[in-house]
């Protein structure tokens, strides 16, 4: 008897390790999570428009439906990418997510403080090679490291009433993400 | 014989224990740090490059996208003040204030995140369109039947989630349930 109970209770432990284990593996593993729904529609370091949620189809679950959003997939292995997105007349926001769906930055229109968000994105190390000079001549953008060397980067326009729908959708066509050049020689 | 059934038994158990407590933790949405107020529960920690490992797991078995605590915060409620189901052929009233931010959205949506057809194309209101109170107070019916004033169908389903998103706002990690964070109230008026 005793032997059994010690048999389940060598067994409860063991099953402790296999749920942390199977939590931390999950976003590893798992198919239908956001960016691997996303990625279909959205070429690489490109901004592709993501279609509204309907009751019928919708490209990820709890999209909020009252705003217009825009998604660029991102790939910095060739280098830094350069975002740029002219805010809409109600809100706008930008987040930023890692390959696992984690979000580790996001600003709005009115932390941004501008007509146009703009924002270079790179990895910590391309962020350490910068040449210095350049880091002061690129002072007034906003540079944002991400952990990751890819991932999705939401733009999104709130529509307050479903009028200003095309108002919010044409200003999130307007975004751009591309690839920054080569870092031009210091003058 | 008797320690290949012993550790055969014990590994049973392992399965049952750990894949059972992930089944649990992932479908009733574990995470730490929720931020609870009235029905209204939020996750901001989740919207953070500091998310947990269960947010994490939550957030690829759903497949959505976190709302980044830079954008807002989204409080989500599946049940009225007094704890019980929202169910979609019932009266539900959603009355009071949201807490200080540019914006907020609420939205209707079934269990697994998807909006609900109805008759009007109405999934949600944002707080410009809502129709409020001299004190600045709002009151949103949400009913399968058509309803003066602000009308939320439901489409008669079964269970739904009510989530509300704050735009812009001071509601964050450290905030704790109080006076400053006023949800609007749940409340079942009647049920058929």
């Amino acid at each position: 008897m005793i032997r059994w109970l010690l048999l389940a209770f060598g067994g409860a432990l063991l099953g402790g390790i296999v749920h942390l284990a199977t939590i931390i593996m999950l976003p590893r593993t798992a198919t239908q999570d956001a960016y691997s729904r996303l990625a279909p529609g959205a070429p690489v370091n490109t901004v592709a428009a993501v279609p509204a949620p309907t009751p019928e189809s919708a490209p990820m679950p709890f999209m909020d439906p009252a705003f217009a959003s825009a998604v660029c997939r991102y790939d910095l292995s060739q280098g830094p990418l350069k975002l740029s997105v002219p805010v809409s007349l109600a809100y706008t926001s930008v987040s930023f997510y890692t390959r696992y769906d984690v979000a580790y930055y996001a600003i709005n229109d009115r932390a941004a403080g501008r007509r146009v968000i703009e924002l270079d994105l790179m990895t910590a190390d391309q962020h350490n090679q910068m040449p210095e000079d350049e880091e002061i001549t690129a002072a007034d953008r906003l540079i944002v490291e991400s952990p990751t060397l890819t991932g999705l980067i939401a733009i999104r326009a709130l529509a307050p009433e479903p009028g200003l729908m095309s108002m919010a959708q044409s200003a999130i066509a307007a975004a751009k993400c591309v690839r920054a050049e080569d870092p031009k020689p210091a003058r | 014989m008797r320690l290949l059934l012993g550790s055969l038994f014990a590994l049973v158990v392992a399965a049952i224990v750990g894949l059972g407590a992930t089944y649990l933790a992932l479908t009733r949405g574990a995470a730490f740090g929720p931020l609870t107020i009235g029905s209204w529960t939020a996750w901001p920690k989740t919207g953070t490059a500091d998310a947990d490992p269960y947010a994490r797991a939550s957030i690829a078995r759903i497949g959505r996208l976190p709302t980044a605590l830079g954008d807002g915060v989204a409080f989500t409620a599946s049940t009225d003040d007094r704890g019980r189901l929202l169910d979609g052929r019932c009266d539900v009233v959603l009355a009071g204030i949201t807490p200080a931010a540019r914006f907020w959205t609420v939205t209707l949506y079934n269990p697994d995140g998807e909006l609900v057809a109805n008759s009007v194309n109405r999934f949600g209101f944002t707080s410009q369109e809502i129709v409020r109170h001299a004190d600045g107070g709002f009151e949103i019916v949400v009913t399968p039947r058509a309803n003066p004033g602000n009308w939320l169908p439901t489409g008669g389903v079964e269970r739904y989630v009510l989530v509300l998103r704050l735009y812009d706002t001071a509601v964050g990690v450290s905030t704790k349930a109080g006076r400053e964070v006023p949800m609007p109230a749940v409340t079942i008026r009647s049920c058929p």
